[in-house]
């Protein structure tokens, strides 16, 4: 059981953070929309890039606790061919896990309740056919 | 001030997704292999995000007009499901099942200063590139 006690509490964590960002900014916490318009300059931006470097530094700021970054070993493939469509994806179709998967499905979004039952079971037939099908991975 | 709340948001962002094991894709990859050695404990982050921001959502919005530090809500317009809605999603799907990583995580690990982080990043970005050009021709 106690492995699904640090989830909850990670978890527990998010929901205050997306709340904090909804309810003193009035933005929506869906990290593949903040990066992806974090480039359009102008002070209009300042608090897109003020967010992904929290992002960044959350994690170095645990880094002699027990909840450590791991170590990334996955084949090249998986790297490139995952980013490109994760990138593509994430902003064609209006969102990721954070956007759609918290924010929208709390909202009670028709849309994002679609896009994570899409996402979801998408990714559960590229694993299983990665894995159980091919193989080897 | 708003500077500063994005900035933590950020900070709870990065530690809610370290201290849940998202930032593992060998843990997301074991959430996802539903048919192999499933591990459903991904499961409890959605849970316990979406049981502290939905009754949170629904009580302040309420009473609120405007965010404490902003004009207005900038919150989604459109209402309808789209096909670029499902395209997209059917193409992060595939994306985040052979990676077992999304953008949040991806951002979260820099500081591990992993080679392959950084290529994911890359790459990444320029899906997303990809992904604006093809929606302004449109």
């Amino acid at each position: 059981m106690m492995t699904y006690i640090e989830p909850l509490l990670g978890g527990i964590i998010l929901g205050f953070s997306a709340l904090l960002l909804l309810f003193v900014n009035g933005r929506i916490a869906g990290i593949s929309g903040i990066v992806s318009q974090s480039f359009s300059f102008g002070t209009g931006s300042a608090w897109r890039w003020m967010f992904i470097l929290g992002l960044i530094i959350g994690p170095f700021l645990l880094r002699d606790t027990k909840f450590t970054l791991p170590v990334i070993d996955s084949a090249w493939w998986m790297i490139i061919t995952g980013g490109l469509l994760v990138g593509f994806g994430s902003v064609y179709g209006s969102g990721c896990t954070s956007g759609h998967g918290i924010c929208g499905i709390g909202r009670m979004s028709k849309r994002s309740i679609f896009s994570v039952i899409v996402f979801m079971a998408t990714a559960a037939v590229t694993v299983f056919i990665i894995r159980h099908v091919i193989g080897g991975y | 001030m708003r500077l500063f709340f994005s900035l933590l948001a950020g900070i709870g962002f990065g530690i809610g997704l370290t201290v849940s094991n998202m930032v593992d894709p060998m843990v997301v990859l074991a959430f996802l292999d539903i048919t192999g050695d499933w591990d459903p404990s991904l499961m409890f982050v959605m849970g316990g995000a979406l049981m502290v921001f939905i009754p949170s959502y629904y009580l302040l919005k309420k009473r609120m007009k405007r965010p404490l530090c902003a004009d207005s809500f900038f919150e989604p317009t459109l209402k309808e499901v789209d096909q670029p809605l499902l395209i997209g999603a059917v193409v992060f799907g595939i994306g985040w099942g052979i990676s077992g990583i999304c953008p949040g995580p991806a951002l979260a690990n820099l500081s591990g200063m992993n080679e392959k982080i950084f290529a994911f990043i890359f790459t990444m970005l320029i899906g997303m590139m990809v992904a604006n050009w093809f929606k302004r021709t449109q």
